[in-house]
C-alpha cells in the first residue's frame, strides 16, 4: 500500500489480503460485486457462463483486502473472499461445482 | 472442506446448496437480504436446529425454500399468524418470518398489527421492492405515489405506509429500516432481533429490477446509487419523520429497541399460573 | 396442572362435551375466533387448556385462526379450531395448505343458518358439500357427523385420532341443535380411551424425505426444532417437501394424498344401522336429522311400514358401498336432512336409478319434526 505520510503504528497493522472466489453456476451477472468493491479489484469477464450471464473477474487481485463486501452483497452466493495467510495471492474462477449441475432439474 | 478444491462458500452449510441458483431476477436485492438474515442466524450463535423460517407467497416468500433449516412456504399474507401458532406451542423454536411487502402488508396487514399488538416473540423482515414483483409488478400498500406500476399505469394515486411508524405503533418492540447495502447492519439488527424477546421488525429496501424498477425507468444501479446517496442514518429518529421520500433521501437505522412482555411470558404467568383461578 | 380427562357423569350441552373429548385426545392448543353458535368451545377451551398445559388464543380472525391452527400442529402439538358457517367460509383457503401439507388436526363447524350471516342462533346443514368441496382444487378430507353431546365426545377423538393417522385436516359437522342442547355425558376412565399420535420418522435425520408414503400409504411426521431440516410448502411438492413445478410432481402428489383416504376407506367410514336388516324403506340421514329420524322410524313400523335407519357417521368419504348394498334390496330411500338436497344427491348418485328416493329437506333454522318424516313415509310408499 502507498502512504502520502507513513503511520506511526505502520509496522503494527496487518492489511489483510483476500483470495476472491467466483462460483461460476451461481452468478447472474448483476455486477453489484464489480460496482462497490472499494478497490475496484473486479471487472466484467468477455466469458459467459451456462446461463449466458457475464461473470465478474478479478482485474487486480493483489488488491483484495478480504473486505467480503463482494461476498455479503451478491444476491447469489457466488462470489466470496477468503483471508490469505502468509504467502499467496490471485484469484481465479471456480469450476463448477458437481451439485451445480445437477440444480437445472429442479428449475 | 475438500482437499485439493477450494473452499465452500461460508453459508453453504445453511443453504439448500441443490436448489441454488434461485429463481430470482438478476439483481434482485431478496437474495442479499436473505444471505444477510443466514449470517445473522451463524453470529446469533443460536442452535441452527431450534432457529424456524416461516414465509408468505411472493418472491421474499421463496426464501423459505432456500434456506437448509425447518421451513414453512404458508398462503399469501399468513405467514405471521402461521408463526405465531407454531410459537406458541413451540416456545423453544426461534421464529423468523421473512416475506415482502404486499404479502404482508396488504393481505397480511391486519395479522401483522395483531401480532406487533401481542408481542409474539417472532422477528419479522420485510422485503421491500415497493411492489408486487411475482406477480408481474402491481401497485402494493409500499408503492410510493406517482409511481407507475403493473395496475397504476397512469400513475399510483395512493400513498404509501410508513412502515415502521405502523409496527412502532402497533407494539412492536424492535423496528429497524435498512437498504440491501447496508448488509452489515441488516446482519446485526436480525442477529439483535433473534436473541431479544419480543415482535422485531426490520423493514429491507430493495430494488426490483424486473418490474418496479424497469416500469420506472430505474436501473438496479441507480436504485443502489440512490440507496447509497440519499440515504442517511439517523438512530432513533422521529418515526413520524420516516415516510420514505425517493427525491429528497430516505432515512435509515434502528429506530425503535425496548423491552414489554412479550406474549408467551404473559400468558404464561397470567393464564396458566394457579393464583389467577 | 389439572388433569385433562375429568372422568365423571355430566349434564352438558354439545359444544362443552366437544371441548372436553378434544382434551381427552390430546388436543393442546386451540386458536379460534368467537362465532355462535360454536363460541362455547372457544370459551371452555379457554379456561381449561392453560390449566392442563396448553396454549388458546384468540386470533384476529378465522383466516388467522386456522393459519395459527397449522402452525401449532407443526410444532408436535395437537390443534384444533371451532366455528360456524361464516368463519368456515375464511378458513377454507388454509384448510386447503393443511390438506396439501398433511397437517393433522381438527376443524369442529356447528352449523347454523346460511347463506351469508343467516341465522345465527339457529341451527342447519347446509355446509355439508362446502365441507366436501370448500377449498379450492381437488382433494379428499374426512367429515364426521355426530348426533348427541356423548357422540360429539367420542368423535372428537376419533377425529383426532383419524387427523394424526392420516395426516390431514378432519372437519367435524355438527349443528347448533346438537351443539347447545344439553345431555348426559359420560366421560370414561382415561385408560378406556383409545389415542392415537402422529407416526414419528425412524432412521437418519439427514435422508428423512418428509412426504415418502410409509405403509400404510401416510408418511411419518417430524416436528419443527428436531433437526430435520423440513421444508413445507403448498406448492406442488415431490416426497423430499421441495416445490417440482411440472404436471408429473401433481400427479405423483395427487396419488399421495388421495390414496392414502380412498384405500384405507374402511377404517375411516363409519355408520350405524337401525331396524335396516328387514327394512323395505331406507331412512338416510346424520346429525339433528337422524334423532328425527330414530323417531320417524319407530313410528312408522308401529304403523306397519318397514322402515329402518342407516345414520352416517363418518359423510365424507361418502359411504357409497352402504347405499349401493341397501339399493338392491329396499323399495326407496328418504333423505331427512337440513338443508334443500345436499346429501341427498349423494344418496341418489349411489342408487344409480335402482329404487326412487324422496328428501325430506328444510330451508333451515329449526330441526325436522318426525311428524314430517313420517308423512313422507305413508305417502311416498
Amino acid at each position: 500500500m502507498k502512504f502520502w505520510r507513513v503511520p506511526l503504528d505502520a509496522d503494527e497493522i496487518h492489511v489483510s489480503k483476500g483470495i476472491v472466489y467466483i462460483l461460476e453456476d451461481r452468478c447472474k451477472g448483476c455486477g453489484y460485486c464489480i460496482e462497490f468493491c472499494p478497490q475496484q479489484v473486479l471487472e466484467f469477464s468477455s466469458n459467459f457462463n451456462k446461463k449466458g450471464y457475464h461473470l465478474p473477474s478479478v482485474k487486480k487481485p493483489d488488491d483484495c483486502l478480504n473486505c467480503h463486501y463482494c461476498e455479503i452483497v451478491c444476491p447469489e452466493f457466488a462470489i466470496y473472499s477468503v483471508e490469505v495467510t502468509g504467502e499467496g495471492s490471485g484469484a481465479r474462477n471456480q469450476e463448477p461445482e458437481k451439485h451445480n449441475e445437477t440444480s437445472d432439474k429442479y428449475r | 472442506m475438500r482437499p485439493g478444491h477450494p473452499p465452500d462458500h461460508p453459508l453453504d452449510d445453511l443453504l439448500r446448496t441443490d436448489r441454488i441458483p434461485s429463481i430470482w431476477c438478476p439483481g434482485c436485492g431478496i437474495g442479499t437480504v436473505f444471505s444477510a438474515c443466514l449470517r445473522a442466524i451463524k453470529q446469533s450463535k443460536i442452535d441452527p436446529k431450534k432457529i424456524v423460517m416461516v414465509s408468505g407467497i411472493g418472491c421474499s416468500g421463496r426464501a423459505s425454500g432456500y434456506v437448509k433449516l425447518d421451513s414453512f412456504h404458508t398462503t399469501h399474507g399468513r405467514a405471521i399468524p402461521f408463526a405465531t401458532g407454531l410459537k406458541l406451542a413451540r416456545p423453544d423454536l426461534t421464529v423468523i418470518v421473512f416475506s415482502g411487502d404486499g404479502d404482508l402488508f396488504a393481505i397480511g396487514g391486519n395479522h401483522f398489527i395483531h401480532a406487533a399488538r401481542r408481542n409474539v416473540d417472532i422477528t419479522v423482515i420485510c422485503v421491500n421492492n415497493f411492489n408486487y414483483g411475482m406477480t408481474g409488478g402491481q401497485v402494493a400498500p409500499t408503492t410510493p405515489n406517482m409511481a407507475k406500476t403493473a395496475t397504476t399505469v397512469y400513475g399510483n394515486p395512493e400513498t404509501p405506509f410508513n412502515l415502521p411508524l405502523l409496527a412502532y405503533a402497533s407494539g412492536a418492540t424492535y423496528v429497524a429500516r435498512w437498504t440491501m447495502l447496508h448488509s452489515r447492519d441488516i446482519t446485526e439488527s436480525i442477529n439483535e432481533s433473534l436473541t431479544k424477546t419480543g415482535f422485531s421488525f426490520i423493514e429491507v429496501l430493495v430494488p426490483c429490477p424486473t418490474n418496479y424498477g424497469r416500469r420506472n425507468k430505474e436501473k438496479p444501479l441507480d436504485t443502489l446509487k440512490k440507496y447509497q446517496e440519499k440515504t442517511i442514518i439517523k438512530n432513533a429518529a422521529d418515526l413520524t419523520q420516516l415516510d420514505i421520500d425517493h427525491e429528497k433521501g430516505i432515512v435509515l437505522g434502528k429506530f425503535v429497541d425496548i423491552d414489554r412482555p412479550a406474549l408467551g411470558e404473559s400468558y404464561e404467568k397470567i393464564c396458566r399460573s394457579d393464583n389467577m383461578e | 396442572m389439572k388433569p385433562a380427562i375429568n372422568t365423571g357423569e355430566y349434564f352438558i350441552t354439545g359444544d362443552v362435551a366437544c371441548a372436553e373429548g378434544a382434551l381427552a385426545a390430546g388436543c393442546r392448543f386451540f386458536g379460534g375466533y368467537p362465532i355462535t353458535p360454536a363460541t362455547e368451545i372457544a370459551e371452555h377451551l379457554s379456561v381449561r387448556l392453560p390449566k392442563v398445559g396448553g396454549t388458546f388464543i384468540q386470533m384476529e380472525d378465522e383466516i388467522a385462526a386456522m393459519a395459527s391452527v397449522l402452525g401449532a400442529s407443526w410444532g408436535g402439538v395437537k390443534s384444533m379450531t371451532a366455528t360456524s358457517g361464516p368463519g368456515f367460509s375464511l378458513m377454507m383457503e388454509n384448510i386447503g395448505l393443511g390438506i396439501c401439507t398433511e397437517t393433522p388436526c381438527v376443524v369442529v363447524n356447528v352449523q347454523r343458518v346460511g347463506p351469508s350471516t343467516g341465522l345465527p342462533t339457529q341451527g342447519a346443514q347446509g355446509d355439508m358439500m362446502q365441507a366436501r368441496w370448500g377449498s379450492h382444487g381437488h382433494y379428499e378430507i374426512i367429515v364426521l357427523a355426530p348426533s348427541s353431546p356423548q357422540e360429539i365426545f367420542y368423535q372428537t377423538i376419533r377425529a383426532f385420532n383419524l387427523s394424526e393417522r392420516y395426516r390431514l385436516p378432519v372437519l367435524i359437522m355438527t349443528d347448533e341443535m346438537v351443539g347447545h342442547m344439553s345431555e348426559k355425558v359420560i366421560i370414561p376412565d382415561p385408560k378406556k380411551i383409545k389415542i392415537i399420535s402422529r407416526c414419528r420418522p425412524k432412521g437418519r435425520k439427514n435422508r428423512f424425505k418428509l412426504y415418502e408414503p410409509g405403509p400404510n400409504l401416510v408418511a411419518p411426521m417430524p416436528a419443527a426444532g428436531e433437526g430435520y431440516n423440513i421444508h413445507v410448502t403448498g406448492l406442488t411438492h415431490d416426497t423430499r417437501g421441495y416445490p417440482v413445478i411440472n404436471v408429473e410432481t401433481q400427479k405423483q402428489m395427487m396419488d399421495r394424498l388421495i390414496g392414502k383416504i380412498r384405500k384405507n376407506l374402511k377404517d375411516i367410514i363409519q355408520t350405524e344401522s337401525y331396524r335396516l336388516d328387514d327394512a323395505e324403506i331406507a331412512v338416510v340421514s346424520y346429525g339433528i336429522s337422524a334423532r328425527t329420524s330414530f323417531a320417524a322410524v319407530d313410528e312408522a313400523r308401529k304403523r306397519g311400514i318397514k322402515a329402518g335407519l342407516l345414520r352416517l357417521i363418518t359423510i365424507w368419504p361418502f359411504p357409497e358401498d352402504k347405499i349401493m348394498e341397501l339399493a338392491n334390496r329396499v323399495k326407496g330411500f328418504v333423505t331427512v336432512e337440513i338443508n334443500l338436497g345436499q346429501i341427498h344427491q349423494e344418496v341418489q348418485r349411489c342408487i344409480g336409478g335402482k329404487a326412487p328416493a324422496f328428501l325430506v329437506g328444510d330451508a333451515g333454522g329449526s330441526a325436522i319434526p318426525p311428524d314430517r318424516v313420517l308423512e313422507v313415509l305413508k305417502e311416498a310408499f
